[in-house]
């Protein structure tokens, strides 16, 4: 009873409220980032050097007047913003954060469900992000959220092709689809899997990037173009909803980098018998440490590259990096075969 | 005990999505009633251990198939009116005879004594993709193959239609 409902339950608990406090001083270290790449300060008002203007703003979004415009589909304008959130906050369920712990006699597994399909839920569950986004600019009723939905669900669904495809051949290495299994196999290779498969790590983060619509790849909400993108008709609580999805689902791109490429909580050099004392540090230290990692990369290439143009962005997806992921299959599955 | 509850909730939220999906009076609704109801039908996958089943469901049907469905509905205009000199009722009979022929069906099954479960062949370990696989690329390699071929023409055969000069 107790180690099948209530320690899951806790767990549960537990990473929500890690992913929204960290999803709050996300934003703050990407204006922080932002202002230090352009040599300015950042919000420095509230709280100590700006520590609480993403409470404050949060606060402000939440009191704001929730406005619905008069010609829109009300249902369908409601459920689409939790239509975005609930995917992405579900994908954590599967992600192991830490060797299986034993906290005052109770086992903690490192993960709140070890599936033994994790990959592919992690997979599917990305796949059910795509409809709050098409549905929130439909629903608005109003031509330039359509026109940005449109062209964020066309280019979701291109990149995932290549995304998907980088993600066998990390099951062609480890042989299970588990993510547990995933970093054990790691632990046993005695290389993580991102130095095994440069290509397939570069894909999948540039991927990654296209999927939460991050710069270089922002088309879907290109402020010039398209007054904000799908969520231009939101506003107050709603709009915070799909703020919190997009930042909500580069840390899920994150913490899946980090167990797929860079083994997840294991230590650096486990074999380096002077870095050792590493191992003391818990492992849910360093895959937080990893996943920011992955997170301040965001933030850099945002600060360093231009936006595409959509023609450019379509043909990077299908002309190079689709045969690319493609060809890496390939090459992985002739030296699985002949090695 | 606690399964056949589960098992009814789940099946009971099937069926009300399903009335829901023909009733609603956008076909948007419609839609995405029957996400709903292809999540429920993976959970029933989930409780039968048929986990990588239930995976497959939500990628291919609620994720793939229903998402293209909403590209199709959203930009067909779905608003045209009915043509004037068509029956009215013409549909609603046929659906009458259609319904009819699904309970003759099911009495037939029930009075044949078919209900009864399959059985069940070998064990079924909880690591069911390797089965699977196993399975698809020995056993059942040829209609594996015909179906991947049957895919690639219907794919060439949509850019031809798609694209007006190659």
């Amino acid at each position: 009873m107790v180690e099948t409902l209530i320690v899951p339950l806790i767990m549960i608990v537990i990473v929500i409220v890690a992913v929204l406090t960290a999803v709050i001083y996300m934003v703050l270290l990407e204006r922080k980032v932002q202002a230090w790449v352009q040599v300015r300060y950042g919000p420095m008002r509230v709280g100590y050097r700006g520590l609480l203007q993403t409470v404050a703003d949060t606060l402000k979004l939440f009191l704001k007047e929730d406005i619905t415009p008069a010609r829109a589909d009300k249902w369908v304008f409601t459920v689409a913003p939790i239509m975005v959130l609930v995917p992405s906050l579900i994908a954590f369920a599967v992600i192991p954060l830490s060797r299986d712990l034993t906290l005052f006699g109770l086992k903690f597994p490192g993960q709140i469900a070890d599936v033994n399909v994790g990959l592919l839920y992690i997979i599917s569950v990305g796949s059910m992000g795509v409809y709050g986004i098409i549905l929130g600019g439909w629903s608005s009723n109003s031509k330039f959220p359509l026109l940005g939905s449109l062209r964020s669900s066309a280019q979701l669904i291109s990149y995932e092709i290549a995304v998907t495809m980088t993600l066998v051949t990390v099951i062609m290495l480890s042989g299970t689809l588990s993510l547990a299994g995933i970093v054990k196999s790691q632990l046993a290779q005695g290389w993580w899997f991102g130095f095994m498969q440069p290509v397939a790590f570069f894909i999948y983060f540039a991927g990654g990037l296209a999927e939460t619509n991050r710069a270089p790849f922002d088309l879907p909400e290109a402020e010039q173009e398209l007054v904000g993108g799908f969520h231009t008709e939101y506003s107050g609580m709603r709009f915070a909803f799909f703020f919190l999805a997009e930042y909500t689902n580069m840390m899920v791109i994150s913490a899946v980098a980090t167990t797929l490429f860079m083994g997840g909580w294991l230590q650096p050099f486990p074999n380096v018998l002077w870095l050792g004392f590493l191992g003391y540090i818990p492992g849910w230290v360093w895959f937080l440490l990893k996943t920011f990692g992955f997170l301040y990369v965001f933030l850099w290439v945002r600060a360093t590259f231009p936006r595409y143009r959509y023609d450019q962005l379509m043909r990077l997806g299908w002309k190079w990096l689709i045969p690319l992921a493609i060809l890496n299959l390939v090459v992985t599955g002739l030296v699985k075969v002949l090695v | 005990m606690a399964e056949a509850v589960a098992f009814y909730i789940v099946a009971a939220l099937i069926l009300g999505f399903g009335v829901l999906v023909i009733t609603a009076k956008s076909a948007v609704h419609s839609i995405l009633f029957l996400v709903a109801d292809f999540l429920c039908v993976a959970a029933l996958y989930v409780m039968l251990e048929a986990q990588f089943l239930a995976v497959i469901q939500v990628m291919v049907y609620a994720g793939g198939i229903l998402v293209l469905y909403l590209f199709v509905v959203m930009l067909v205009n779905l608003k045209r009116p009915p043509e004037a000199h068509r029956d009215p009722h013409r549909l609603g009979r046929l659906g009458a005879v259609l319904a009819a022929a699904i309970f003759v069906e099911l009495a037939a099954i029930f009075a044949v004594g078919w209900t009864k479960p399959a059985e069940v062949q070998g064990t079924l370990s909880p690591n069911n993709v390797e089965q699977i696989g196993r399975a698809l690329y020995t056993e059942y390699l040829i209609p594996f193959e015909l179906a991947s071929v049957l895919l690639l023409v219907a794919m060439i055969g949509a850019i031809i239609l798609a694209k007006r000069e190659l």
